[in-house]
């Protein structure tokens, strides 16, 4: 098999809150190889988000291992990380996080320009993206004048305009009605089959249950993987 | 994120809280504009008293009665106003004693009304030489200047400044007129041309001339005594060699050993430049200061919306770090941001400053001269005004993590 896009051995997250130490992730162990579609499930408080914040590079582990492509990005310095963030991941959050003062397609460029992308270049590849999740006539349109569903759309615009190894998506369904909702997972279906590599963060199963993949955290701890449980899926 | 993504990234901040970013400049803008207009003022104030020091006369010494000293001290003992006399005039125009002087023109002074017809007129009368036109480089509008032999019979003529003419005689040419002082009749024989106001606010052109020997006769005083003796030098390089040959002679005139005791004082243009510049520039000075505080406060103002601004835009910081943005680029992005508040302020103070200056001198009467100089370096000034109150919620939101950027809601 080739190497597994993420690749996380024994990964520990403890936050030093005065005194106190809280381990929020406990010698997590994860693999995802490309083109998987995992759902990561877990109550609040279950130490899913800071495994996200990981995954993502928007944090590193206080212990642990973590490829990501093959990439060491466990010791990184804040730089390095930024690089790797704008690389190898495409975020989708779920206050969608779009930039209220820019149009659809300044948004969905924003990470090309931070890659040193030039300006023609970057308008064909966001023109492109829009196109890919179906709103390239919304092009222009400012995110107020947007749907919460196609402001979401919009985002995983922005996540796949810089072709990244891994799309992490933080409950994108958490501020969506239930036809916003039914959209962007047939979007993100649509990427899966595309081979796109697809993290969903969620703590609604039946959001889950659209992953090919599930992985259930609870209190920091890995506490059930349908590729080890399930039957013959495949790992790397 | 190169220089152009920066900077129109930190012009549609700056365009999308548009009353803000306004509100931000506004103490830039004011602290310019005053700083451009007091230095401008100052400017304006300096080069009319060049100006109407130059109106003078060219080359010009002026020699006053009284002790020079007399700020530092009582130096009682003589009427301070009386100690130059017409026989100094002449010894100082005596061109074997004082070789470096080209005229001498002495004068003295009455407040005097005239009366012609029914108009009358109170202004002061200046008792003269025929040299004085020279010396003073005014020409006459019309008619002539009285002559030797008219000074010497204290022939009853008068010479009119432009403005005593024309409160006399509203109609008609005054030359071949004639006026009345204190009871005698005296006949215009010119018409000086104006030269505009003085440095003390008063005209030059409200003025008459007359024989010297006419005025001391209209003032009912014979002492010969003088009020001023202007003393025109041959040329700009031997101004210093006459200056020294008429206080030397002076001195020795008067029986006074040291120059220190001297009942008489010797100032050029040179010197009364230098004095009324000093006062001139005392206020500029103090203006100015003032002018600047208020760019201070201006740039304070500029630090504390960036800081309100950061706090308020953690999530785009959040995002754009989760996008790629290192720490460097978000530094930039604000630094960016500030300054170009700092220069648009900059600039827009410039406009409302050379605004000003157009039309401040109708209404205050008083000359601004915008400086080439001020104004760059007020731009230049508030642009670093900009970027050194930027550097502090600049580095803040470079700072920030994104976690923590990306959480807060």
């Amino acid at each position: 098999m080739s190497t597994p896009v993420i690749d996380i051995r024994g990964v520990t997250k403890v936050y030093a809150t005065g005194a106190l130490e809280v381990a929020a992730l406990r010698e997590v162990d994860l693999s995802i190889a490309g083109g998987e579609y995992v759902a990561i499930v877990g109550p609040s408080g279950s130490g899913k988000s800071t495994l996200m914040h990981i995954l993502g590079c928007l944090d590193v582990p206080t212990e642990g291992e973590y490829l990501l492509g093959g990439e060491d990005v466990a010791h990184m310095s804040e730089n390095e990380l930024a690089a790797v963030r704008n690389r190898q991941i495409g975020f989708c959050f779920q206050q969608f996080n779009l930039l209220a003062s820019m149009t659809a397609w300044r948004n969905v460029e924003l990470p090309l320009v931070y890659a040193g992308v030039h300006r023609a270049e970057r308008r064909e590849r966001a023109r492109v993206a829009l196109e890919r999740v179906g709103l390239a006539d919304r092009a222009d349109h400012l995110p107020g004048e947007l749907s919460g569903g196609q402001q979401q759309r919009v985002a995983v615009a922005r996540a796949l305009v810089t072709e990244p190894s891994l799309i992490l998506a933080d409950e994108p369904t958490g501020n969506l009605d239930s036809a916003s909702t039914a959209d962007v997972l047939d979007l993100f279906d649509e990427l899966s089959a595309a081979g796109r590599t697809i993290v969903l963060i969620t703590h609604e199963h039946d959001v889950a249950a659209r992953a090919r993949r599930q992985v259930h955290i609870r209190d920091g701890q890995v506490a059930e993987d349908s590729a080890l449980a399930g039957t013959g899926e495949v790992r790397a | 994120m190169n220089w152009t993504e920066t900077l129109r990234t930190a012009l549609e901040a700056v365009r999308a809280h548009r009353l803000r970013s306004i509100l931000t400049m506004l103490g830039i803008v004011i602290g310019v504009s005053s700083v451009i207009l007091t230095v401008g003022l100052g400017q304006g104030a300096q080069n009319k008293v060049k100006d109407e020091i130059a109106a003078l006369g060219s080359n010009l010494l002026i020699v006053s009665p009284g002790s020079s000293t007399s700020s530092a001290g009582v130096r009682g003992g003589f009427g301070s106003a009386t100690t130059l006399t017409t026989s100094d005039a002449e010894a100082i125009a005596d061109k074997s004693v004082v070789p470096d002087v080209a005229a001498v023109a002495p004068t003295t002074s009455t407040s005097l009304s005239l009366t012609a017809g029914t108009s009358n007129w109170t202004t002061s009368v200046v008792g003269t030489t025929p040299t004085w036109p020279s010396v003073r480089a005014r020409t006459l509008e019309s008619g002539r200047f009285f002559t030797q032999s008219e000074v010497e019979h204290a022939a009853n003529v008068i010479v009119l400044g432009s403005d005593t003419a024309s409160e006399l005689f509203s109609v008609g040419s005054p030359v071949g007129q004639t006026v009345s002082a204190d009871g005698r009749t005296l006949t215009v024989i010119g018409v000086l041309k104006s030269s505009g106001s003085s440095n003390s606010g008063t005209s030059n052109d409200d003025t008459a001339l007359v024989p010297l020997s006419t005025e001391e006769a209209l003032a009912g005083t014979s002492s010969g005594s003088l009020a001023t003796i202007y003393v025109q030098g041959k040329s700009a390089d031997t101004l210093g060699a006459a200056y020294d040959e008429i206080d030397s002679l002076l001195l020795n005139l008067h029986g006074i050993t040291s120059s220190s005791d001297a009942d008489f004082s010797i100032s050029s243009q040179d010197s009364l430049l230098d004095t009324a510049n000093s006062t001139n520039k005392t206020l500029t000075v103090l203006l100015g200061g003032i002018a600047a505080i208020s760019l201070l406060v201006g740039g304070i103002g500029v630090m504390n919306i960036m800081l309100v601004s950061v706090t308020e835009r953690i999530r785009e910081i959040g995002l754009r770090k989760a996008l790629g943005a290192t720490p460097r680029v978000i530094r930039r992005q604000f630094l960016v941001e500030a300054s170009m508040l700092g220069l648009l302020g900059g600039v827009v103070g410039v406009l409302i400053g050379i605004v000003g200056a157009q039309v401040l001198p109708s209404m205050i009467n008083q000359p601004v001269a915008v400086s080439v100089l001020a104004t760059f370096a007020a731009i230049l000034v508030s642009l670093a005004l900009g970027i050194g109150f930027g550097v502090y919620p600049a580095s803040r939101a470079a700072r920030l993590t994104p976690i923590d950027a990306l959480r807060s809601v």
